[in-house]
């Protein structure tokens, strides 16, 4: 199937800002499915609030806009109920880590199979720039006029803690690497977690003066480096890109299912 | 037949109906006084093929049930004060995307923390107006455990047929007294099935659009036909919108396929009232003394009777008018300040009338405390 086909184009020119970096993970998320030859049936969509949720509206698959934070706790309902479904989460950093935090350590312990990404802009951008957990000590945000004193999430750290079986980062400047971790993430049976590092020239770049978008996407080339890399070795605050975790691990919904033949094994149904 | 009779728990009995209307997905968080519906349906989905899942908390419970309801099941929660507010924003979801799901809330006395494990009917009003903006919602209640079974069975067949989440309005006395109940045969109470699309594959599905008799045909997610879902204001297709036609349209359509439905979702049940001259108004456990009162003072030549409110939203103004008529005394019996009394003064004419018996202080309201409350409304002191 062709990659347009993937996507409702009525629908279209589509809502983000010019220069956002989340047009590019649509089309990254859509090649990466398109070479999995997923069947567009076969797939459900759940997104929560903010500019990353409307990613959802553009697919030509089942596809949930939820609630600000709650995308994981919907799609975990669709995915325990049809675990034959492939079920990806595209979230916004605030959308998944502030009011959505509980839900995504949840998933995690549970490894429940689905694929969630973090679209990483470090702002909260539908509201109109207001800081993140992920923006960091030091950001400038309209809620954090003189400088933010909020540190933030690692998320690669986070998911790892919490459980999640496949975690991993990329950033819109990698867009050859984000469709490979995203096809490794999405075939991953388990729990897969997908920080996306993506600008907002709109709100986080003009208030950082960061430059407009190609200046923001270079930052991206030139402040990220090869997970375990020399580069890395020398400047610590490189940040590292690549698969972290990946690894073999009870999925929720095989449990579930092995508890039920189990007791029908047993007579016990 | 005799196998069909139990000694159970008010939450074993909404177990059993949910089961008998085909309940396949549970999602819940443990909170008294409604622990036991989680806990038993634990124990019985798996042996069925059902699914139960345990979430974090209760916002997650009731986003999954109506993820869950997407694909095609049949899917309930349980909870009480503290857990229900909790689901309020995601409660209005589900009425704005019209997805079928049962809400059970045992109430125990609040707000806050409140008292755990008192009875109290003090979400009536949150259980109308608790999630924001304009809606309309069916909310069921019952006095009894045989009532328990079939307004549980009800709350999923009025669900699937107005595509809307139904409030099961339990409170901690009915949820957990014991009393017999007879399990109805399979097909003693009708089961209402998921209404879904016959719109083929390959051919403009419509989930938005209602048909003439003002339903929506489903399709499952996973099945052939796929479309958006959304909290946003959404046209035909579930599309966002602010066309203000769409909106207007769209807020008109969810209010109006209950309003305009209430002869078809009112229950209620009465007892001597048609020459009354003292109407009681109760529900829920409240309901079981106001009938002990009418039975005792019947049998004394009093003309008093009582009406018994099962859906208490949408309220059944005209119905409730009509009863209560020829009443020269109107007493409404309920475990909180005044929240059905409410409705029952802008519903009857000459509401002087309308008086308020009551208990507040977590212990159940007796036979005693109404006929007290009564000597006082006619005058003859305590």
């Amino acid at each position: 199937m062709a990659v347009q086909d993937y996507i409702r184009k009525r629908f279209f020119p589509h809502l983000w800002c010019q220069g956002c970096g989340h047009g590019i993970v649509l089309n990254s998320l859509i090649r990466a499915i398109e070479e999995l030859g997923i069947r567009k049936n076969d797939l459900v969509m759940v997104s929560g609030i903010g500019c990353s949720s409307r990613i959802t509206g553009y697919v030509d698959v089942h596809t949930l806009h939820t609630l600000h934070g709650r995308a994981l706790a919907f799609a975990t309902g669709v995915k325990m109920s049809r675990p034959e479904l492939r079920v990806i989460v595209p979230m916004g950093d605030g959308d998944a880590l502030a009011i959505g935090g509980n839900h995504f350590i949840h998933s995690a312990r549970r490894n429940i199979d689905m694929t969630a990404l973090v679209m990483n802009n470090q702002i909260y951008g539908m509201t109109g720039g207001q800081f993140s957990p992920l923006s960091g000590p030091g950001v400038k945000a309209t809620t954090a006029p003189f400088g933010n004193i909020d540190h933030g999430f690692d998320v690669v750290k986070l998911a790892t803690a919490a459980g999640a079986s496949f975690v991993a980062r990329t950033t819109t400047y990698h867009v050859h690497q984000m469709i490979s971790i995203l096809k490794e993430a999405i075939s991953h049976k388990g729990f897969s977690v997908v920080e996306i590092m993506s600008q907002c020239p709109t709100y986080f770049g003009r208030k950082n003066k960061l430059g407009g978008a190609v200046d923001m996407l270079d930052y991206f080339k030139s402040h990220t480096t090869a997970k375990g890399s020399d580069a890395h070795k020398k400047d610590p605050l490189m940040i590292e890109r690549g698969i972290f975790v990946k690894e073999d691990r009870p999925e929720y919904c095989s449990d579930y299912d092995m508890l039920v033949k189990e007791l029908q094994l047993k007579g016990d149904a | 037949m005799d196998d069909n009779v139990r000694f159970l728990q008010g939450n074993d009995v909404c177990v059993q109906a949910a089961l008998y209307a085909g309940l396949e997905f549970f999602a819940g968080y443990p909170i008294t006084p409604s622990t036991e519906i989680a806990e038993n349906l634990a124990y019985h989905l798996p042996r069925q093929g059902g699914k139960f899942i345990q979430m974090e908390d209760e916002i997650a419970s009731m986003c999954a049930i109506i993820g869950a309801s997407l694909t095609g099941r049949k899917v309930m929660t349980a909870t009480s004060g503290p857990g229900f507010s909790l689901m309020q924003e995601s409660l209005g979801f589900a009425i704005m995307a019209e997805i079928p799901c049962v809400i059970v809330n045992v109430q125990r006395g609040g707000p806050s923390t409140g008292l755990p494990t008192g009875p109290s009917q003090g979400d009536v009003l949150q259980a109308r107006w608790g999630t924001h903006g304009d809606h309309a919602i069916i909310v069921l209640t019952a006095s009894n455990h045989q009532d328990v079974f079939r307004m549980t069975v009800d709350a999923f067949n009025l669900a699937e047929t107005y595509r809307t989440p139904v409030i099961l309005l339990l409170d901690e006395v009915i949820g957990h007294m014991r009393e017999k109940v007879i399990l109805p045969e399979k097909g003693a109470i009708p089961v209402v099935d998921r209404l879904r699309t016959s719109v083929k594959a390959g051919i403009d599905y419509h989930p938005y659009l209602p048909r003439e008799d003002g339903r929506l045909p489903m399709s499952d997610f996973g099945g052939e036909h796929r479309y958006h879902v959304t909290g946003l204001f959404h046209d035909m297709w579930g599309f966002p919108t602010t066309n203000p036609k769409i909106v207007h349209g769209l807020l008109r359509h969810l209010n109006d396929k209950i309003k305009n439905n209430i002869s078809d979702i009112n229950r209620m049940k009465e007892y001597f009232i048609d020459d009354a001259r003292t109407i009681l108004i109760s529900y829920g456990s409240s309901a079981r003394s106001a009938l002990h009162v009418v039975h005792n003072r019947r049998a004394r030549g009093e003309r008093i009777g009582l009406l018994e409110l099962q859906t208490l939203w949408p309220f059944p103004y005209t119905q409730v008018a009509e009863k209560c008529e020829k009443a020269r005394q109107i007493v409404v019996v309920e475990m909180n300040m005044g929240q059905v009394l409410l409705q029952v003064k802008r519903a009857v004419s000459r509401p002087e009338r309308v008086m308020l018996a009551n208990r507040i202080d977590g212990v159940f309201i007796t036979p005693t405390d109404i006929r007290n409350i009564l000597r006082l409304i006619h005058g003859k002191g305590v």
